[in-house]
């Protein structure tokens, strides 16, 4: 898996750089700035970037920005923002164009290298990875204006695996229970909330998504 | 100073403006007692009788100035009140109406307000009268009057006539009724230039104020340097701490127990992952990161996509604020939208960010909730908005009759720092 990666601090850079490779994975540009991060989107057309939201020369959102750009002129470019802190807005923002393959993580999650890999793996396979703490603030929203009232607690739980873009394997391994139950789980959110079902993992989480945002 | 426009009914601007000439003539009569007052000081006589009448002097003015804001929305410095009452002797209460700038501005008001606001408001109800006679009596007597008579510039001496006459009558009262509400603005704002502070008292004011804001804006400072100190303390630091003492016992337990060392390690991944949460929130607290990156617009846009009630947020600035007023007005609309999700009962918020005239940003926070906010019963919220803007010149303005909707309008006079920049 070839990866560009971009990241202003040193020593967070070269971490990256070394537990990415560690999991056999190809760093093709390792950059420090927007300008360069967006040439190197360009040139390189690696199979994921992973991307610090803030970098020089403004210190602002310029990693979002050269990411939402070079998605502009390659759509689809799978890419994963990495930031000290989740907003929405931005989140909103990436998922936007509704082709996927982009996610959006606390950049503490890197702390659990096994974890972090695995939504590397997962925004370059053309899925969607959303930060739990995105989600949580989605559902409490959702609570809050009673549009998940009528889910059980475990409905709950799925909702907010699936919500994380998992898969339904993936969700009853974390809940341990079986896949079927998932499936149950899952068509009967869908019918509760009235999101028509997919197969597709990445129009789920949109699915979820657009209806919390609402 | 900003003229609010204020819309009078042209019929009510006739009535003030008939007010207004009748009380020119009180201005006349006090004015020409203090005149006595002063030219009888040589002789003694006037300093039992200077005190007094200054002081229906500036009764009169304060009226006046009084009525400027009602009518007009023009609001007019007052000048420092007369000390007399504290003044022992008549010489000294005579001397501190006479060392007061406040008292000879009224004086030359007293003789100016007659002839040329008196004059001024006295156009309209001319008009008036004049149109009232053109329309309603020259129908009547036109006959009567022989040979014609002259109505403005229509000799009335046929019915053709008679009808012109009363068309042209009909339209001095129209013009006199609608430039009424005109004319009461020019007299208020006449008044302004009169009847203003003189500009010693408005600078030691404003140097008061300053000094005030300043105060308190150092007070608000060192209390939040505090806060930030004790939370570092108390948080980020000591899971540092317990971080690096459950890394050392662990690496003490490696060789002997390797299985409790890899609990302890696990553990303090744990401890370094709250730290973080920690700083993060800390950060949020000081200055919240999209506002650093986005600015006002965007921010409050995140600050809507947290809300549990419906948020609608319009945003019409072009471009960048200084930063210290961005902060204060987003942390301003925090505490706003917190309070419409707490109190107000309401299912949707509306925020409107504008930047007016080139210097004045103002955010209208408006909610269809049950109103009824009071600021004087307890919560700090709004007070702390206040005191928050007030270093910044800033003012708030809160509208919540009982039963809704309520409206919160913050102004903070600032200029646009930098135009909006597209990044990449």
């Amino acid at each position: 898996m070839r990866v560009v990666l971009a990241e202003d601090l040193f020593l967070l850079r070269d971490g990256l750089v070394r537990t990415l490779q560690d999991h056999g994975c190809e760093v093709v540009a390792a950059v420090d700035n927007g300008p360069a991060l967006l040439r190197a989107l360009l040139d390189e057309a690696p199979d994921v970037a992973v991307v610090d939201v803030r970098l020089p020369p403004t210190f602002s959102d310029e990693g979002l920005q050269a990411a939402l750009e070079a998605r502009r002129r390659r759509p689809g470019l799978p890419v994963l923002v990495l930031s000290q802190y989740v907003e929405q807005l931005y989140a909103n923002e990436l998922l936007a164009d509704g082709a996927g393959a982009v996610g959006y993580l606390l950049k503490d999650r890197v702390t659990d290298t096994g974890q972090f890999v695995d939504a590397v793996r997962r925004v370059a396979g053309g899925g969607t990875v959303m930060d739990p703490q995105v989600i949580a603030r989605l559902l409490a929203r959702g609570d809050a204006r009673g549009l998940t009232d009528g889910l059980t607690a475990r409905e709950h739980d799925v909702l907010e695996l699936m919500a994380e873009g998992r898969s339904n394997a993936a969700i009853a391994g974390g809940l341990h229970v079986s896949e079927s139950a998932v499936a149950k789980h899952t068509a009967s959110i869908f019918a509760k909330l009235r999101i028509g079902p997919s197969p597709d993992d990445n129009r789920r989480v949109l699915a979820v998504l657009a209806y919390l945002k609402r | 100073m900003t003229d609010h426009g204020v819309r009078t009914r042209p019929w009510t601007a006739l009535v003030r403006c008939q007010l207004l000439s009748l009380y020119a003539f009180a201005v006349t009569a006090v004015g020409g007692l203090v005149v006595l007052a002063l030219l009888l000081l040589p002789v003694g006589a006037g300093f039992p009788l200077l005190a007094p009448s200054a002081r229906a002097l500036r009764s009169l003015s304060d009226r006046a100035r009084r009525r400027a804001a009602d009518w007009s929305g023009i609001r007019i410095s007052p000048p420092e009140p007369l000390a007399v009452d504290g003044a022992a002797s008549r010489r000294a209460r005579a001397a501190a109406v006479l060392g007061n700038e406040g008292f000879w501005r009224d004086l030359a008001w007293a003789w100016l307000e007659p002839a040329t606001g008196g004059l001024l408001v006295a156009v309209p109800l001319a008009l008036v009268e004049y149109g009232a006679f053109g329309a309603l009596v020259q129908p009547l007597v036109w006959r009567r009057l022989g040979d014609g008579n002259w109505y403005a510039f229509v000799l009335v001496d046929s019915a053709p006539a008679m009808l012109a006459a009363l068309v042209l009558g009909l339209a001095f009262i129209a013009a006199g009724a609608y430039g009424a509400p005109a004319v009461l603005r020019l007299h208020a704002r006449w008044g302004r230039r009169l009847l203003s502070a003189p500009a010693t008292t408005e600078l030691r004011r404003r140097v008061s104020r300053l000094t005030e804001t300043r105060a308190e804006a150092l007070d608000i400072q060192s209390a939040e340097l505090r806060r930030i100190e004790r939370d570092l303390h108390d948080g980020a630091q000591a899971r540092l701490v317990a971080l690096g003492m459950a890394l050392d016992r662990a690496a003490r337990l490696v060789d002997t127990d390797p299985a409790a060392a890899r609990d302890l390690l696990s553990e303090g991944r744990e401890t370094s992952a709250r730290a973080l949460r920690d700083l993060r929130e800390l950060v949020r607290g000081i200055h919240p990161p999209v506002l650093a990156d986005r600015g006002l617009g965007d921010a409050v846009r995140s600050l809507a996509l947290d809300a549990f009630l419906d948020v609608d947020v319009v945003d019409r600035l072009a471009g960048r604020l200084p930063a210290p007023v961005e902060s204060a007005a987003y942390f301003a609309v925090n505490e706003l939208l917190a309070n419409a999700a707490k109190h107000s009962g309401a299912h949707g918020v509306s925020v409107l960010l504008e930047h007016v005239g080139g210097a004045l940003l103002r955010i209208t926070v408006a909610d269809d909730g049950r109103g009824g906010a009071d600021e004087s019963a307890g919560g700090t919220g709004l007070r702390g908005v206040r005191r928050r803007l007030s270093t910044f010149d800033g003012i708030l303005v809160l509208r919540s009759p009982r039963g809704g909707p309520t409206t919160v309008t913050l102004e903070i006079p600032c200029a646009l720092s930098s135009p909006k920049t597209s990044s990449c």
